[in-house]
């Protein structure tokens, strides 16, 4: 029963027993009424998540071309992708490379820019603005781009080097500089990666940079004893991001280096140097259609790129400050 | 959200050792100042000269393009590399195609995350916690893994060449947007949700009335993003479609530059007149644009 004031107003009470079957219907109702509103996200759940992620266990223990209905075959496409496939094994090899060389470089110049540009400098938004840019650009025009500047005859990069003294260099042609090549041109879009530094600097108190300098320490100091630390959280972010990335690079391999004379299709460059995971996956499914091969490779990536992931996050927890 | 560039920076450079004087030590800080200033100036030229080095080129000469030594600026002006390329490359055609996609997608990805994140922030049911942890899980799954059987099922009822397995999936919700609309509804104080509620307005009600229209920002930096990843998509419209005349701007240009005579000055035009929509957008959403990035990055 509710208490009645003078005004007429209910007073609010505590719950009886009698209260039960009402609050469960109140809670069923809210229950449906969630399901509700999330129920766009439920269908599509089951229908781009669930029965692919199934199905595709089930594809890659078959040979399905897509003009015949798929045929069971075990493990033989997972014992050939590890022991008869030259390809797989060279496409492995190369993102491993990518991977191992471009995430720490990026992350390095991203947070160097990020330190200098959260020094009180005029200009600082135009500056930003200046390294953000290059991300914007959608891929297929960097690729194209990047091409010609990377053209071993007057490709402007060999002209820069050439002022320095530094011989041309086969950038597209050399199997020992085409890794180089697309490791350079990922730290053009570091853009994001400056930016969430910046703003992860402008987090950390002030006080304890005055602290540490009144005990003494030097700038260098100060960025390894305060700024690291504090932004740690920032870095790991950044890093299991910038690698799940650099795992799955597909554009400006395919592009720069996928134009074959036979036609569109993957290519890997000068001895399949730049052969990278995706660029083969993407050859196994769409030029060759072996479906069930492709699936059989899109699993071993998700293990991979799971598995290091949840290793990356359990060995750096240890280094990461949290507030 | 905070603009970046309008907080004070604490000095992370600088330190004063105890007993130095005050005029050697504003000395010091300003020489790193004018350090960093140059040092970060001679990296944005670097940044941008290639930019530079796109618009130039897109009016040179064929014989100027690797010229040794290097043409900074063009004997004259070739403006009709321009309408050479738009010849060749049906600019505004794919335009039209890209919009085609990318409006319903950007519609599709606003109106069902911001659904999908009422469901997690507002209401209380059980398991809802562990319901969004799958959500955010699913961002963990490459593409790759769901790409091959949904191509195939695509494949089955007839969807290859068409734009529906670039637009349909938008319709339930993207992890992502769902995340970032989430944290904006948390923040949302409670008592106007309460207020409406006792007044007997369904949770519909509050939500479109109350919560949307203050969710503006967010649902901005969503569609926004939205946007972007759709225009600048390559990989999808390359595995889905076929057909030249439905070809997308990227897919197109990837075309040009792939099955033409290499003629640098016009791949040069036409990929800035693909890039100019993004610059424009860029330039007029900056703030949005970089709020949403900080967002992800301090809260992910």
């Amino acid at each position: 029963m509710a208490l009645l004031t003078g005004s007429g107003n209910a007073m609010p009470r505590s719950t009886q027993r009698s209260d039960r079957p009402r609050l469960a219907r109140l809670r069923r109702n809210e229950l449906l009424v969630a399901l509700a509103f999330i129920s766009p996200w439920i269908v599509g759940f089951c229908w781009f998540q669930l029965y692919p992620i199934f199905a595709s266990i089930r594809y890659s223990f078959t040979s399905y071309n897509m003009m015949q209905p798929p045929v069971w075959i075990g493990l033989s496409n997972y014992e050939t992708l590890f022991t008869g496939d030259p390809l797989f094994r060279k496409a492995l090899l190369n993102t491993a490379i990518y991977t191992l060389f471009s995430v720490p470089l990026d992350l390095f110049v991203a947070f160097c820019f990020a330190l200098l540009l959260n020094m009180q400098i005029p200009g600082r938004a135009f500056f930003r603005t200046a390294f953000y840019f290059p991300a914007i650009i959608p891929s297929v025009a960097t690729a194209i781009l990047w091409t010609m500047l990377l053209n071993a005859q007057g490709g402007l990069l060999n002209v820069a080097l050439g002022y320095i003294g530094i011989g041309p260099i086969a950038w597209l042609t050399s199997p020992s500089w085409t890794m180089p090549s697309l490791i350079l041109l990922s730290v053009w879009g570091i853009g994001p990666t400056v930016v969430i530094f910046l703003a992860g600097l402008q987090d950390v108190p002030r006080d304890l940079y005055e602290a540490a300098q009144l005990d003494g320490a030097g700038p260098l100091r100060l960025v390894r004893d305060v700024t690291i630390p504090m932004i740690s959280p920032v870095i790991l972010f950044n890093l299991v991001i910038g690698m799940i990335a650099a795992l799955q690079v597909f554009a400006q391999p395919f592009i720069i280096f996928g134009q074959s004379t036979t036609g569109v299709g993957g290519n890997g460059g000068p001895l399949n140097s730049v052969l990278m995971y995706s660029v083969q996956l993407y050859n196994v499914a769409f030029v060759q259609f072996q479906m069930g091969y492709a699936a059989a490779m899109a699993w071993i990536l998700f293990v991979i790129i799971f598995a290091l992931s949840l290793l990356s996050m359990r060995l750096l927890t240890r280094y990461v400050h949290y507030e | 959200m905070r603009d970046i560039a309008e907080l004070s920076a604490p000095d992370t450079g600088l330190a004063v050792p105890p007993g130095s004087t005050a005029a050697g030590a504003h000395r010091r800080r300003l020489a790193g100042r004018v350090a960093a200033f140059l040092i970060v100036l001679a990296w944005a030229v670097l940044f941008i000269f290639p930019v530079y080095w796109m618009a130039v080129t897109s009016l040179k000469d064929v014989s100027e393009v690797f010229h040794l030594p290097p043409v900074w600026w063009p004997a004259e002006l070739k403006w009709s590399n321009y309408s050479e390329a738009l010849s060749l490359f049906p600019f505004v055609d794919y335009a039209i195609n890209t919009l085609k996609i990318t409006v319903p997608v950007t519609i599709g990805t606003t109106i069902s995350s911001s659904l999908v994140a009422y469901g997690f922030a507002r209401l209380r049911w059980p398991g809802r916690d562990l319901v969004f942890y799958l959500v955010l899980a699913t961002l963990m799954i490459p593409s790759w893994v769901t790409l091959v059987p949904l191509y195939i099922l695509f494949n089955h009822i007839n969807w290859i060449d068409t734009y529906k397995p670039l637009v349909v999936p938008s319709f339930f919700g993207d992890p992502f947007s769902i995340f970032l609309l989430r944290q904006f509804f948390l923040r949302q104080p409670q008592d106007l949700v309460d207020a409406a509620r006792v007044d007997g307005a369904s949770h519909f009600r509050v939500y479109t009335q109350i919560i949307l229209p203050l969710a503006r920002p967010a649902l901005a930096v969503v569609a926004l993003f939205a946007f972007i990843a759709s225009w600048t998509d390559f990989f999808g419209p390359l595995i889905y479609l076929t057909n030249e005349n439905k070809y997308t701007l990227q897919l197109g240009l990837f075309n040009f530059f792939a099955q033409h005579f290499v003629n640098w000055p016009g791949f040069m035009a036409a990929s800035l007149v693909v890039l100019a929509p993004m610059a424009l957008l860029f330039f007029l959403t900056q703030r949005t644009f970089i709020e949403g990035i900080t967002f992800t990055g301090l809260r992910g």
